[in-house]
């Protein structure tokens, strides 16, 4: 499959994933808030997230199943900046109130004026950053 | 109603693992290469944020003529608050992490299954942080 074709049918089943949580629980499909709330319940409405969780982590094996290989994932990043954007990555998900999937698949499905603006600074941020490190002499 | 709202659970965390894995959002170096706006970019990840925004909206269409969801009371979906410092502020913190390294949150937390010690790692920093704001937020009075 080409990386164009695989990134549309992951996308697709991503939305999915999205459109069942949401028709059938009336719940967000945000993981960051999903983890947060699993980690440290605000209230008793914790099993589907653990169960949401459980199913994430089983997403490879399928994957797995499915191609008979495990996903890619090259990480090259030193221990350093691993661990400093790991912080920043949670901390900043729940000041801002979401990430990739919340504001993202989410709040711009529902044309979210929060979500269109925290996806469009948090891109920025982020292509920011990639290019400081590249191109930045950093 | 629990059993089935946690089976609704497993099956979306199933379905967004997997289209994580097919993705290609797993992968750190792909998504720096997707970022890396002025370098050899790479804008086939795009299509994952289109293809799920797409298919997520025709539920948001579904669901705006549903008056309860099927398995639960009410839609708990986030109210439109007005833009804040806070929001704002959240994001950049996020982009930089996720600049720093190519993990967000699903992408990190799917890739614990394949045990690299640095994905560990991060998913670990990464809630900490999330508990640093949270008694943040409790000691400000939040």
């Amino acid at each position: 499959m080409s990386t164009f074709l695989s990134a549309l049918a992951g996308g697709a089943l991503i939305g999915t994933s999205a459109a069942l949580l949401l028709i059938l629980n009336g719940r967000i499909a945000g993981i960051s808030g999903i983890t947060a709330g699993a980690v440290m319940p605000l209230s008793r409405d914790t099993p589907w997230r653990w169960a949401f969780l459980a199913g994430l982590l089983l997403g490879p094996v399928l994957y797995r199943l499915a191609f008979g290989a495990w996903p890619v994932v090259q990480l090259d990043a030193p221990w350093s900046l691993v661990v400093l954007g790991g912080l920043l990555v949670g901390y900043g998900t729940r000041l801002g109130g979401g990430c990739t999937s919340g504001h993202g698949v989410c709040g711009l499905a529902r044309l979210s004026p929060r979500s269109i603006a925290a996806v469009a600074t948090f891109m920025a941020a982020a292509a920011g950053t990639v290019f400081l490190v590249r191109h930045g002499g950093w | 109603m629990e059993i089935l709202r946690a089976s609704v659970g497993l099956l979306a965390g199933l379905l967004f693992g997997f289209g994580l894995a097919l993705s290609g959002m797993m992968d750190p170096a792909r998504v720096l290469g997707f970022l890396d706006v002025a370098g050899a970019w790479d804008p086939s990840l795009a299509f994952v944020l289109a293809g799920a925004v797409a298919v997520s909206a025709l539920g948001y269409l579904l669901v705006s003529r549903m008056r309860k969801p099927v398995l639960a009371q009410r839609f708990e979906i986030p109210r439109n608050r007005p833009i804040t410092a806070s929001l704002i502020a959240g994001a950049v913190l996020f982009g930089i992490g996720w600049g720093l390294v190519g993990l967000c949150p699903g992408p990190a937390l799917v890739g614990l299954t394949l045990g690299l010690p640095q994905v560990i790692g991060f998913v670990a920093a990464m809630v900490v942080g999330m508990l640093l704001h949270r008694f943040t937020a409790a000691a400000s009075g939040r």
